[in-house]
């Protein structure tokens, strides 16, 4: 008898998929139900994850059978410190996302509320489901699902919106085919498309050509999903154009999910001591460190503020794969093993997010998309532009923010690695940080407005605030203060014990 | 009066700006109230750090420790002689500034007031910072703290040369923190730690000849806030920000910090005799003496006279860095000695230049003739801090400087001791004159400028006391008493270890 806490894995994905179609139906009656339905959705998701966190964290992992049929043949779900760890920030960035839509989304895409929370909620089915399953062909399913509410909801504005959902949809499914073929190629050597089934077929396989070429696969096949360097082109459009808490979604979650994809690929289905076998890691290692410098460079040639977070995008997946990377020859705790890429997917989800938000805010109150005409808002809202001002200083890497934890893990990795090239790398590209955002922040804060020659003008006169709802500027301050929050947890190792779980899984890290 | 806890007072120290800073949020609205929590927070972040003197002066190590951050590193503070001197020079400035700024602000009618004073008392939580650190990790946070803090106050004016002014800032300091974090990683990778040890961290058997050369180039570039040259053109720009911010943060808080982090560098993470076979003293010292002399030729050309004033300091902080460089016993002190005695003497003189212009409206020294007649206690104080400059008594830079040519001699070195003469000298050329055009100065040309024909006098009270406060400390500093005898105590020993 399984106790509750053990259904939850499956919970989570279904009741997301039921809300889908609850949505979708009483929107039919009353178009207004939808938000609530949304929100109650991810606020039970969010807290189910807490408790699967919890159980795994002190029972140890949880295993759910589909229909009761045993592993090789059946679909398994598993939850294990990674994927419990990495479920619960997606649910978290999923829920505050939709309490901000509330607001944004009626103003985004007038009329079409029902559709956007139907296909938000298959979104985060999708994305649950890579999240919590223990069966590669099911995950690729999941990967689809995914994928396809994802073009949907980045189209959703129309115009030129169509155009950047299209090349996502091509990039995305060559993307998605060649996962599936690296699951054909594993399938037709072992037979078996369960993940841990795998780990255990292949290690004498490991020299067959069919296997290196199917692992090839999948990381062609996830690299373009998760962007990274140089197949991120269709990035870019994809996160300017989609509704903010879309771009939110997808640059904060979406394509970490990717990430967590790979991870799982990696370390589950084949082993730390296959990769340690090949050179691919070096080679992501250094794609990554052109995809921090690159993406940077392109960042601070953007005028459009959407697009410049995009790039910055591009820049901290370069981060998230780098430490990945370093993942197998750095061991010593805290920063070894997969801590500093696991610290950066949390911190990216946080930081990007809220910038996403606030970018979301200037076009919901003022249709601001160019920066240099964000001349004195951090007057006319002074809240939303405090939010960025923190999360472009947690960008920047400034201490004690998240943003700085992950540079300082990732540097004190790579030089335990003994790959010193990339300790200029990291520098840089904070510096590099720091010219785009400072930017930003100097336009809204310091230039001043056309037409009022003065900012000595008494400051009765420039009281007049124009702030957004408190439905919107609440989850922007939730992530906000969670950059600097969360990065005084970090310096305080507070929630590595957790990180060092996700390790031991894998049998990485180790050295105290 | 409720005791704190010992250990828990460098906690108590740091928490008094950063719940002030809050507090002045939220009291944006109503301007006196605001201002008393910045002078309630100066008060008592002074005496707390003040009570801390007596054990420190005994001998004991007030240590806090917070948390582990990775192995061997931990965030916390290690209050000693030398930390404490510099956060007593900031903390007992501060309340003193925030006085006159109170005055200034007013007088000037300055927009953004609320986040001038929030951005003050963050810098002041980043400098106290830096001074009671334990270790170079926990000083790095409150060093990238005190530059981000410190770019709004630089740029405040808003108009396109504070813009750039800040720009640069920003580039300058920012960029010197990446050297910093990168040599500070080093280190840690070196020696499994970066706590400040009176012997130091580092060891030629760890490590070679040439990384530890490297290291300390990264180190020395890391803390480009001494604004030693060619890395110093930050500093006059900054000079367009509001006048209590050039008092206190770029001739005290902000400057000393890297002054601060060099000596802490040298004497605490190398230790003397690590730099002394590598030759890093010699070297330190050669770069140090030609900014002083270079700066101080600078500074003669100048006329706006905040600008002057930045040259000097420029040329000033070299002097602590050489003290420190000449690595022998009596250079270390003069140059400990001249961070308060800098400190308060360079902060008569801003203070004094801000008081000109509330009153005057004046910045170039060329149109403040006879200005001495009309501003007699301003002026006078403006004579002491430029005689401290210039290292004559009865001021107090003539002790420190005294301390640093005996440290040339100590160190065998009579090319260095005319270095530190030469800058002297030069010291008298650009000061001389502004204090002879104050008082012997073209009179007329000095007050008829002066628009609607309004008589010329003094500043407000708020601002005159603070610097006859500042100029009167730079005379007792001179001359044995209790406070004194305190900062000897204090300095001795910093340089016993």
């Amino acid at each position: 008898m399984l106790s509750f806490v053990e259904h939850l894995p499956v919970l989570v994905v279904v009741i997301s998929l039921l809300s889908a179609i609850t949505i979708f139906i009483t929107g039919w009656i009353n178009k207004k139900t939808a938000w609530y339905i949304s929100t109650a959705t991810l606020l039970s998701q969010f807290i189910s994850s807490i408790f699967i966190l919890h159980h795994v964290m002190t029972v140890g992992p949880i295993r759910y059978r589909l229909g009761g049929w045993v592993p090789p043949w059946g679909i398994e779900y598993v939850m294990d410190a990674l994927n419990a760890y990495v479920l619960v920030i997606l649910l978290f960035l999923g829920l505050v996302c939709v309490i901000y839509s509330k607001r944004n989304i009626d103003h985004e895409l007038p009329d079409k509320g029902v559709s956007f929370y139907t296909v938000y909620q298959l979104l985060i089915t999708g994305l649950c489901g890579i999240t919590v399953t223990g069966d590669i062909f099911n995950m690729y399913v999941f990967i689809e699902i995914t994928s396809l509410s994802a073009y949907a909801l980045i189209a959703s504005r129309g115009k030129i919106a169509l155009k950047a959902s299209f090349t996502y949809l091509v990039l995305g499914s060559i993307g998605a085919c060649f996962f599936l073929l690296g699951i054909g190629f594993l399938y037709s050597v072992t037979g078996s498309l369960n993940i841990h089934d795998l780990s255990l077929l292949l290690p004498p396989l490991y020299g067959n050509r069919v296997v290196l070429a199917a692992f090839v696969f999948f990381i062609v096949g996830l690299s373009i999903k998760m962007a990274l360097f140089p197949l991120h082109t269709w990035l870019p459009d994809a996160h300017a154009f989609a509704p903010a808490e879309i771009s939110a979604m997808l640059s904060g979650i979406i394509i970490e999910i990717s990430t967590y994809a790979f991870i799982r690929v990696a370390f589950s289905v084949f082993t730390a001591r296959f990769l340690q076998s090949l050179p691919v890691f070096d080679i992501l290692c250094w794609l990554a460190a052109a995809a921090i410098i690159i993406g940077s460079v392109l960042a601070i040639s953007q005028t459009n503020l959407k697009r410049m977070l995009a790039y910055s995008s591009v820049a901290n997946m370069g981060y998230i794969v780098l430490a990945l990377g370093l993942s197998i020859s750095a061991r010593k705790a805290p920063w070894g093993g997969l801590n500093p890429s696991m610290m950066h997917i949390l911190n990216h989800a946080l930081m990007k997010g809220c910038l996403f938000l606030v970018a979301g805010a200037f076009i919901y109150k003022a249709d601001l998309w160019e920066i240099r005409d964000f001349r004195g808002l951090g007057r006319r809202m002074p809240y939303t532009c405090a939010a960025f001002v923190i999360a472009a200083l947690s960008m920047i890497g400034i201490p004690p923010s998240v943003g700085f934890v992950s540079k300082l893990y990732i540097i004190l990795a790579s030089i335990e690695a003994k790959k010193f090239f990339f300790v200029p790398v990291l520098l840089l590209s904070s510096l590099l940080n720091l010219i785009y955002f400072w930017r930003v922040i100097e336009t809204m804060y310091m230039k001043r407005v056309e037409g009022k020659d003065s900012a000595h003008t008494s400051h009765e006169l420039h009281l007049q605030k124009e702030e957004i709802p408190l439905g919107m500027l609440a989850p922007i301050w939730v992530l906000a203060s969670l950059c600097v929050i969360m990065g005084i947890l970090w310096l305080a190792n507070i929630p590595i014990p957790l990180l060092n779980q996700i390790n031991s899984t894998f049998g990485l890290g180790g050295i105290r | 009066m409720m005791e704190i806890p010992e250990t828990l007072k460098p906690l108590f120290a740091l928490g008094c700006p950063a719940l002030a800073a809050i507090l002045i949020l939220v009291f944006g609205r109503r301007p006196n109230l605001r201002e008393g929590v910045t002078l309630l927070a100066s008060l008592s972040q002074f005496s707390i750090i003040l009570s801390m003197a007596s054990r420190v002066v005994s001998g004991v190590k007030i240590q806090s420790y917070l948390f582990p951050i990775v192995p061997g590193i931990s965030f916390g503070f290690r209050v000693d002689a030398f930390g404490l001197l510099f956060a007593l020079t900031a903390s007992s400035l501060w309340i003193l500034v925030s006085i006159y700024s109170i005055g200034y602000m007013r007088a000037l009618k300055e927009h953004a007031q609320t986040r001038f004073y929030f951005c003050f008392a963050l810098a002041i939580l980043g400098a106290v910072g830096v001074a009671l650190s334990g270790n170079l990790v926990t000083m790095y946070i409150f060093y990238e703290i005190l530059t981000i803090s410190t770019y709004p106050l630089v740029a405040h004016e808003q108009s396109q040369e504070a813009i750039f002014a800040g720009r640069k800032y920003l580039a300058y300091l920012l960029t010197s923190g990446v050297f910093l974090l990168a040599a500070i990683v080093f280190t840690y990778a070196t020696a499994q730690t970066t706590d400040f040890n009176p012997g130091g961290i580092l060891s030629l058997t760890s490590s070679s000849r040439s990384t530890l050369i490297t290291l300390f180039i990264l180190f020395i570039l890391g803390f480009m806030k001494a604004a030693y040259m060619p890395f110093h053109s930050w500093l006059p720009a900054a000079m367009v920000a509001p006048t209590p911010v050039s008092a206190l943060l770029h001739a005290v808080a902000v400057v000393k910090a890297g002054v601060f982090g060099i000596v802490r560098t040298v004497a605490y993470i190398y230790g003397i005799d690590l730099m002394r076979e590598l030759g890093l003293g010699i070297l330190l010292a050669s770069f140090a003496g030609v900014t002083m002399i270079v700066a101080s030729l600078f500074a003669i050309a100048q006329d706006n006279l905040k600008r002057r004033l930045a040259y000097s300091t420029i040329s000033q902080l070299s002097y602590i860095v050489f003290g420190v460089a000449l690595l022998s016993p009596m250079g270390i002190t003069g140059a400990i000695l001249h961070i308060p005695f800098h400190g308060f003497m360079k902060i008569t003189l801003f203070l004094c230049a801000g008081s000109i212009l509330v009153a005057s409206g004046k910045k170039n020294i060329s149109e403040m003739g006879g200005i001495g007649h009309s501003m007699p206690i301003t002026m006078l104080a403006f004579t002491v801090g430029a005689l401290g400059m210039c290292g004559l008594p009865p001021a107090c830079g003539f002790v420190s400087k005294w301390f640093l040519g005996l440290g040339t001699v100590e160190a065998d070195s009579l090319l260095f001791l005319a270095v530190l003469l030469i800058s002297s000298l030069l010291d008298v050329v650009y000061f001389f004159p502004i204090v002879y055009i104050a008082f012997f100065g073209d009179r007329e040309r000095g007050t008829l400028n002066l628009s609607e024909g309004r008589m010329m006098k003094e500043a407000p009270l708020s601002m005159v006391i603070p610097l006859s406060i500042t100029a009167l400390f730079s005379i007792i500093f001179s001359f044995p008493n209790p406070i004194t005898s305190m900062l000897f105590d204090l300095v001795r020993l910093a340089i016993s270890h």
